[in-house]
């Protein structure tokens, strides 16, 4: 079996250094330059996978990005395991291991190959059809499918690997440096523009580099060695950077692309380590040159999958660039000139070509006669209809075409072969075109989309915008660069070009066979396992879209995007629908072209730097204090404090008891706050905030609710003024940017008039919380010379002071019902305040709290929270904090919706307290609220918002949103659970202290 | 990823700017004296139109400020980007 298909060195490849690699568990060797799929063929290796639905035998099939078959599992036994890596793009290194996919248990014996016979049970929508019977059987289905389904193996570790993103600014970007980019890029260099030249190869010169055709000539010199010498001169040339194993992902609006650079994959183990796998770089150019060439494309045939059935241009890469025979008898089949160059190369390698099969009735090409003389039969006006040999291509047999080219007549001839090249014309690769939001056209005669209009932006030039001669690319590619660049000249003008031209065209997008459709396997994706017949059985059930034939056929859904086959996709549609195929359009190109791993494009936003996490100054103090922290928004905010092996319900009880018998602290450093000046601040907050605030004395903190234009509550927060135009606003933790966001849109767009500045002060105080009976003994130790009477320093009132020289805003506000104050350091000061703090509560027992005893706090006293008691769909009427709104200002934000008939219908939801029958039973956050048990279908009447076991009133307290809840005072409801229906009554939203008496204890 | 010519920071990517929906719409000087149907409109009712749309938009991740662009919605094209106040252009 193995056998070395190396027939001449080549310039690309060095034989002298020999490469060991493994390939299903099996070792063989290449040279430094091959991929993994010229390596394989090298040893006579074309059966690598297995297709996806039938299991069929499946070989390499391409020489680079577009291939559908040899997609493989790289590092198959790690758990970094990479799938779908194409053998045809995997530049091979010592140790390499890669594995055949989707076949078990080997890809010579398959189990899942029993498909292949089963295959008309499976014809397109098989799995719509077949698993919707009967419906309640989907989920045992389900199991089997999913089983089935998905091509290779995934990684199930964290990627080790590193990667990068890079921004890239330039003025000209090309894309693909094969002739027309090299020359294009040259000439935008040469011209100052700073140019940015990328190919996804690691070889640069695209097709021309080695096609060793001595036709072509550049100034009486074969194109390829003209070639070599302008990029020779490219590294002379500032300007330009050059970017290869760098393959275009996604082409956006604006000029802005993304590109995915290879920086390691091809090196020895060794090398990989601690540097850059894969860079995404994000371009944004000023122009973009697009020179991505053209793909050929397959013919469909009947069993045209069998290995060693290549695209004709593969072949001739891999004998002239790698230096490898594809095969020892080959034929090649065609519609046009392109496969005579193939097998001319082959030949004057000493490659056996046993015959040429061309569909078209003749060619008077220059090439035929050196085809005639090397003694190469050609079938004129044949036809393969069938192909024989299972894992590895074993004959051809071919019939003579009718004239109309839809059926074959006279008799079969068989002709024996190891491998057929097939060359169906050119594709220009209009992929990055399309994705940018540009419109192709149709060319009815050389049946190929293209790109329609250049723009100042964007030019497509050389074969991806529709030119394929060596004299068209060049001359186009001339005119095309003088005006895109403004330029007067190019460096290339005046060149002398000699080559042949293509006269004679005949186009099938489905070649007849001698066996009715039914009986013929012509596949059109290869990847995807869908063949012409089903792409005609589709359009027979009705399906007319192009869109919708290829999710029911799944054509060009695979991880190539049907690159190959879709434009006979497109052409079977058309001939079979009647309508011509520029009318039918194309599916949707989508980003990425080649498939990204996820690494690439997180790049550094990994693991800590996934997202960006605030502390406050006292953190810490938190951690020496073994808080467990909880995450609010951005926020790392401390949950509660356990002690010893205390369970957090526990640490919250003892936290909350002592918040309310003696004193506890708690850092509040989160809340936004916003700083307010000018000498219209006081009118702004009157038509931001519900309720009014022009005669709020300096020195005092009222409670501010504010809505938003549709009436439901957006945020709350205690606001203090601080002079006569100066006020500090707080926020919720999470609202403050939103807050921050929405005051200032008000301000520049519909109050430009107001004198008002908005400063986000959040970060730069501190605030510790102290709180309960004791913390005004605390506090008086820390600033002995302050007044604390009520008189002087009453509830809902601030004071600036000096602690230990440090300046500090003292607030006496309570979210918690009970004594406290609130003091807000500059920030940098803020662990040694609350260390003070913490030094002087000692003899108090002074508990530090987290944001689980805040909520349970106020809770017992029927606070709300913004975002967790209201969702968007609450009114402060609702809120039952009807108290809160003005009725006297004209106007605020949202004033006018709390009059709309929906807002103001009684059988609104609105909060309420609730007590279960059973005071140890703590509701569930969110569970539903109900009125009857044994109605069906039963009424959902609301929902728990907040629920919490009270140590201070010894039993369970909820607050939730029940429609109508404001006249259900006293009414018993039902809170249904899995195992239980949990009685409830609806009761006051204040569960403790209901006349704020311990405010002022 | 737009390139957005924010009218007092310069080009800059489009991750620093939020959209704001559709522009010129005032709010009522005068809400109370509105009829329900008349503030459901000003609240709650915005084109979506195929072709050239006037819209908000802020550089939140930069100068703070909010000013307008005219966008062809069919296919991204910016076509003006005008500051809060001014006029929005004919052509």
């Amino acid at each position: 079996m193995t056998q070395n298909l190396r027939v001449k060195s080549s310039e690309f490849i060095d034989e002298t250094n020999r490469i060991s690699f493994k390939f299903d568990g099996k070792t063989y060797y290449g040279f430094k330059g091959d991929t993994l799929a010229s390596a394989l063929i090298a040893n006579n290796v074309h059966l690598v996978g297995r297709s996806f639905k039938y299991h069929r035998p499946r070989g390499i099939m391409t020489s680079g990005s577009e291939e559908p078959n040899a997609i493989v599992q790289v590092n198959p036994n790690s758990n970094i395991t990479e799938p779908n890596a194409r053998a045809t793009e995997i530049e091979i290194y010592e140790g390499l291991e890669a594995s055949s996919q989707n076949c078990w248990p080997s890809v010579n014996f398959d189990i899942g190959g029993i498909n292949n016979f089963l295959a008309p049970l499976f014809p397109a929508g098989f799995y719509y059809k077949t698993f919707m019977w009967p419906k309640s059987f989907w989920e045992k289905y389900e199991f089997f499918i999913r089983h089935s389904a998905g091509l290779g193996k995934s990684p199930n570790t964290r990627d080790p690997d590193i990667y990068d993103h890079r921004n890239i600014h330039c003025d000209v970007l090309v894309v693909g440096a094969g002739i027309s980019g090299i020359l294009a890029a040259k000439n935008a260099a040469k011209n100052n523009f700073k140019t940015l030249l990328l190919d996804e190869k690691n070889e640069l010169g695209g097709s021309t580099i080695f096609e060793a055709n001595e036709d072509n000539k550049i100034n009486h010199n074969s194109a390829f060695e003209w070639l070599k010498k302008e990029i020779n001169e490219l590294k002379n040339i500032k300007n330009l950077e050059i970017k290869t194993r760098t393959s275009v992902a996604a082409y956006h609006q604006y000029n802005y692309l993304l590109a995915r650079e290879n920086l390691t994959d091809h090196l020895v183990k060794k090398d990989k380590k601690n540097k850059i796998r894969q860079r995404l770089l994000k371009i944004r150019a000023k122009k973009v040159i697009l020179a991505t060439g053209a793909l050929e494309r397959p013919l469909i045939f009947n069993n045209n999958d069998r290995p060693g059935i290549m695209l004709s241009s593969a072949i001739k890469k891999y004998s002239n660039f790698y230096g490898v025979a594809c095969g020892t008898k080959n034929i090649f089949f065609t519609n046009n000139d392109s496969a005579y160059e193939s097998a001319l190369s082959l030949h004057n390698k000493g490659i056996k070509v046993e015959a040429i099969i061309d569909i078209r009735e003749y060619s008077d090409a220059k090439i035929i006669k050196k085809i005639n003389d090397a003694g190469i039969k050609i079938y004129w006006a044949h036809t393969i209809v069938d192909t024989k040999g299972y894992k590895r291509l074993s004959g051809v047999s071919i019939m003579k075409l009718s004239n109309d080219g839809t059926s074959v007549t006279g008799n079969k001839i068989s002709i024996s072969c190891d491998c057929l090249g097939i060359a169906g014309g050119w594709t220009p690769a209009v992929h990055l075109y399309t994705q940018s939001g540009s419109k192709l056209t149709f060319d009815e005669e050389r049946k190929i989309f293209f790109p329609k209009t250049d723009t100042k932006e964007q030019i497509s030039v050389g074969s991806c915008g529709g030119d394929f001669e060596l004299d068209e690319i060049i001359t186009n590619l001339n005119y095309k660069l003088k005006n895109f660049l403004n330029i007067n000249k190019t460096d290339f003008e005046g060149i002398t070009l000699e080559n042949d031209h293509e006269t004679s065209k005949r186009n099938i997008w489905l070649l007849p066979s001698d066996q009715t459709i039914g009986k013929t396997k012509p596949f059109v994706d290869y990847q995807n396992d869908a063949t012409a017949k089903d792409i005609k059985l589709a359009l027979r059930e009705g399906f007319r879209s192009i869109e919708h034939v290829k999710r029911y056929t799944t054509t060009g859904m695979g991880t190539d995007q049907g690159k190959l086959g879709n434009m006979h996709a497109l052409g079977i549609i058309a001939d079979t629908a009647g309508v011509k195929m520029g009318e039918l359009g194309t599916t949707t190109f989508r980003p990425p072209y080649t498939p990204l791993t996820f690494g690439t494009i997180v790049g550094r936003n990994v693991g800590e730097f996934f997202d960006t996490f605030r502390r406050t100054p006292m953190n810490d103090w938190h951690i020496k204090n073994k808080a467990e922290f909880e995450n609010v928004g951005q926020w790392k905010r401390s949950w509660y404090y356990p002690k010893e092996d205390e369970t957090m319900h526990q640490a919250v009880q003892r936290e909350s008891k002592a918040a309310r018998q003696s004193a506890g602290i708690l850092d509040a450093s989160t809340l936004g706050k916003i700083d307010i000046q000018g000498s219209d601040a006081s009118e702004f907050l009157n038509r931001v905030y519900t309720n009014a605030w022009s005669k709020l004395a300096i020195g005092k903190c009222r409670y501010g609710l504010m809505l938003n234009e549709d009436g439901m509550v957006y945020d709350d927060g205690v606001t203090t003024r601080l002079g006569e135009n100066h006020y500090i606003m707080t926020t919720t933790t999470g609202g403050a940017a939103n807050v921050l966001g929405k005051l200032e849109d008000y301000l520049q767009t519909e109050w430009p008039e107001l004198d008002v500045y908005l400063t986000s002060v959040t970060d730069h105080f501190a605030t510790a919380s102290l709180c309960g009976p004791n913390s005004k003994k605390i506090l008086n130790k820390i600033i002995p010379d302050l007044d604390l009477s009520d008189d002087n320093f009453p509830h809902m009132s601030f004071k600036e002071v000096l602690i230990d020289r440090i300046k500090c805003r003292i607030m006496r506000i309570s979210f918690t019902g009970e004594l406290s104050y609130e003091i807000n350091t500059p920030a940098s000061y803020g662990e040694a305040i609350w260390q003070k703090c913490i030094e002087a509560g000692k003899e108090f027992n002074i508990t530090p709290y987290g944001t689980e005893t805040m909520h349970l706090l106020r809770a017992e006293k029927g606070f709300i929270i913004v975002g967790q008691d209201t969702d968007g769909t609450m009114t402060p009427i609702d809120l039952q904090m009807g108290w809160i709104v003005s009725k006297k200002k004209y106007d605020f934000i949202g004033k006018r919706s709390l009059y709309r008939s929906d807002t103001m219908k009684e059988d609104r939801k609105q909060l309420v307290g609730l007590l279960t029958e059973d005071p140890n039973i703590v509701l569930e956050e969110g569970a539903q609220i109900v009125s009857e048990l044994n109605q069906k279908p039963v009424e959902m009447l609301g929902h728990v918002t907040s629920s919490y076991f009270s140590p201070n009133l010894n039993k369970s307290i909820a607050l939730a949103v029940v429609k109508d809840g404001k006249n259900m005072m006293g009414r018993k409801l039902f809170v249904p659970m899995e195992n239980k229906n949990i009685s409830v009554t609806v009761a006051n939203t204040v569960f403790y202290d209901e006349k704020n008496e311990r405010l002022n204890a | 990823m737009f390139l957005i010519n924010c009218p007092y920071c310069g080009e800059r990517d489009q991750q620093e700017f939020k959209a704001g929906g559709e522009a010129h719409i005032e709010r009522p000087k005068q809400p109370t004296e509105l009829s329900d149907d008349e503030w459901a409109e000003y609240l709650f009712m915005r084109k979506n139109i195929k072709g050239v749309q006037f819209e908000r938009w802020n550089h939140a991740h930069g100068c703070r400020k909010w000013f307008n662009m005219a966008r062809d919605t069919s296919n991204d094209e910016i076509k003006a980007i005008y500051k809060i106040g001014e006029k929005p252009p004919t052509q």
